[in-house]
């Protein structure tokens, strides 16, 4: 989004023309800047799924209680809450993350696309939910989520992987039921490459 | 003993130049943690096993980011993520050594939001320690996993003292092996230090594994030209394929000239508190040719001084094996 980067160059140059002006340190952040030892904001704008969100934002929270929690965005979910099972999975700036272990005051410049947001316009599924759709591939459901999102950040970069490089953009998306055969072979079929 | 996976409220600083980092650094002493990625720090902050009063966040500082060619070789900021330090060009073309210990790292995810700084400074995995036990490492007068219900197959065979917690990094035995250095910043200055002395184990300093210090920051890795696309050798062994920390892992460099070993570095991972250069072997193979027939005469020499523990003694063999195929290879 051209405003975020606006956004982020304005903060930049804010800091810039304050640490000229100023001997000290507790330059941080262009909202900081007048108070100078002071620690994040908590009311921050985020870009989810192309749409500009106020939230109130605790210090520390992380990305995943921001959308379900604060956003009510629960398609992301919460399954280990510490990074080793991939369900939280989510876009940010095209490159698959951990919302779990991501801090939303760390993505304000950030552009966020959670399964909400895969989707058409219209309500059409995205290739790849109806690949997993056409293949099984979700068993119980609630790793899909992350499933998807690792499988269109793959395809976004790499339109026809071949399986074993399908297999390695997916490995960090556990699946209790063991359904990763199903889910790989959703993968083939939306980038084409299965009848 | 309660479990806890949300993350404490604390205060959070977001410092974009890396002289207000140090100041912030330098002001909260202990009370602030540093954090790059944030991988290994959230697990501690949301087990309450460790606390401070602030998080002192690197990730917005743009000048800690990304590769540079040096004239003696490349500078890494601390704060490239470990997909780029395994994707960029410069590095798998020179050395392909650490790229390769960097793919390994974890999971797609983490390693797109790891750190190379975070990597070498992660603290190690013992359970026992990361369950918030009051062990030696902790501050306490006991340890844990040196027991004999202790499961300590993940710990170490050798340099143990008190503590036989084991390094858990991939890339670090890479750095040392290509004889990287840090670059080290305080309010005071900058220092710079061999990697091999970036890595502190439990004899020296039995609260931290590496030699950073209040107030400072580990900023960029230097890599000089010393091992540029020499023989390299990585291979980590895990139960897993992805996510799991090694069990063994290695990374060598030879140089060599008419199928004879002029010089080489061995290190390996995961198997005691720091990467272990294997340096009796590096001095036998000198001058010999690297084939099979040297590696299955030196291969045992390599685990001279281990000690297992009840459960790692598989470790040992797995070590010789790693050593013998880096040296075939």
């Amino acid at each position: 989004m051209n405003s975020k980067l606006t956004r982020r160059r304005f903060i930049k140059g804010v800091i810039f023309s304050g640490a000229a002006a100023t001997t000290g340190t507790g330059i941080y952040l262009a909202a900081n800047a007048q108070s100078g030892q002071s620690t994040a904001e908590r009311l921050i704008t985020l870009n989810v799924n192309g749409r500009e969100r106020r939230v109130d934002v605790l210090p520390t929270e992380t990305l995943a209680n921001t959308l379900r929690y604060k956003l009510n965005m629960t398609g992301t979910k919460i399954g280990c809450n510490r990074g080793e099972c991939g369900a939280c999975t989510v876009l940010i700036d095209g490159v698959p993350n951990y919302a779990c272990s991501v801090l939303t005051q760390n993505i304000k410049d950030k552009e966020v696309v959670s399964i909400e947001g895969v989707k058409e316009a219209d309500g059409t599924l995205h290739a790849v939910q109806q690949a997993f759709i056409a293949e099984n591939a979700p068993q119980c459901g609630f790793c899909t989520p992350g499933q998807v999102m690792s499988a269109v950040a793959l395809l976004n970069n790499n339109p026809r992987p071949t399986k074993l490089e399908a297999a390695a953009a997916m490995s960090g998306n556990l699946c209790r039921c063991g359904a990763y055969e199903h889910y790989l072979n959703g993968v083939m079929r939306a980038s084409g490459q299965l009848a | 003993m309660p479990s806890h996976d949300v993350m404490p409220n604390m205060e959070l600083y977001q410092p974009v130049q890396v002289e207000d980092a140090l100041a912030i650094a330098d002001r909260l002493a202990d009370r602030g943690w540093l954090v790059g990625g944030g991988q290994d720090t959230y697990g501690w902050l949301k087990d309450r096993a460790k606390d401070a009063d602030a998080l002192i966040d690197l990730s917005a500082i743009e000048s800690l980011r990304g590769v540079r060619e040096t004239a003696d070789g490349i500078e890494i900021g601390a704060l490239t993520t470990i997909t780029e330090v395994a994707t960029n060009s410069v590095i798998q073309d020179k050395f392909s050594l650490l790229s390769q210990a960097a793919g390994v790292v974890a999971s797609p995810q983490i390693r797109n939001v790891g750190t190379l700084g975070g990597n070498v400074s992660q603290d190690v995995r013992c359970w026992y320690y990361r369950r918030g036990l009051s062990c030696y490492r902790a501050g306490g007068n006991l340890c844990y996993a040196d027991t004999p219900q202790g499961m300590n197959r993940d710990h170490s065979l050798f340099e143990a003292s008190r503590c036989v917690a084991a390094s858990p990094s991939d890339t670090a035995p890479a750095l040392v092996a290509l004889d990287a250095a840090m670059v080290i910043r305080s309010v005071n200055g900058e220092r710079t230090l061999a990697a091999e002395d970036y890595f502190v184990g439990p004899a020296n300093d039995i609260l931290s594994t590496t030699a950073l210090r209040e107030g400072e920051i580990l900023t960029a890795v230097k890599i000089p030209n010393t091992w540029a696309n020499a023989s390299f050798y990585f291979e980590k062994v895990a139960d897993r394929n992805v996510w799991d920390f090694s069990l063994v892992n290695i990374a060598a460099a030879f140089k060599v000239s008419g199928g004879v070993v002029e010089d080489s570095r061995i290190v390996c991972g995961a198997v005691q508190c720091t990467p272990r250069r294997v340096t009796n072997v590096e001095n036998a193979i000198r001058g010999q040719a690297k084939n099979t027939a040297t590696a299955e005469s030196v291969a045992e020499m390599a685990t001279d001084g281990a000690r297992a523990l009840a459960h790692n003694g598989f470790k040992i063999p797995l070590m010789q094996n790693l050593v013998k195929r880096a040296i075939s290879a």
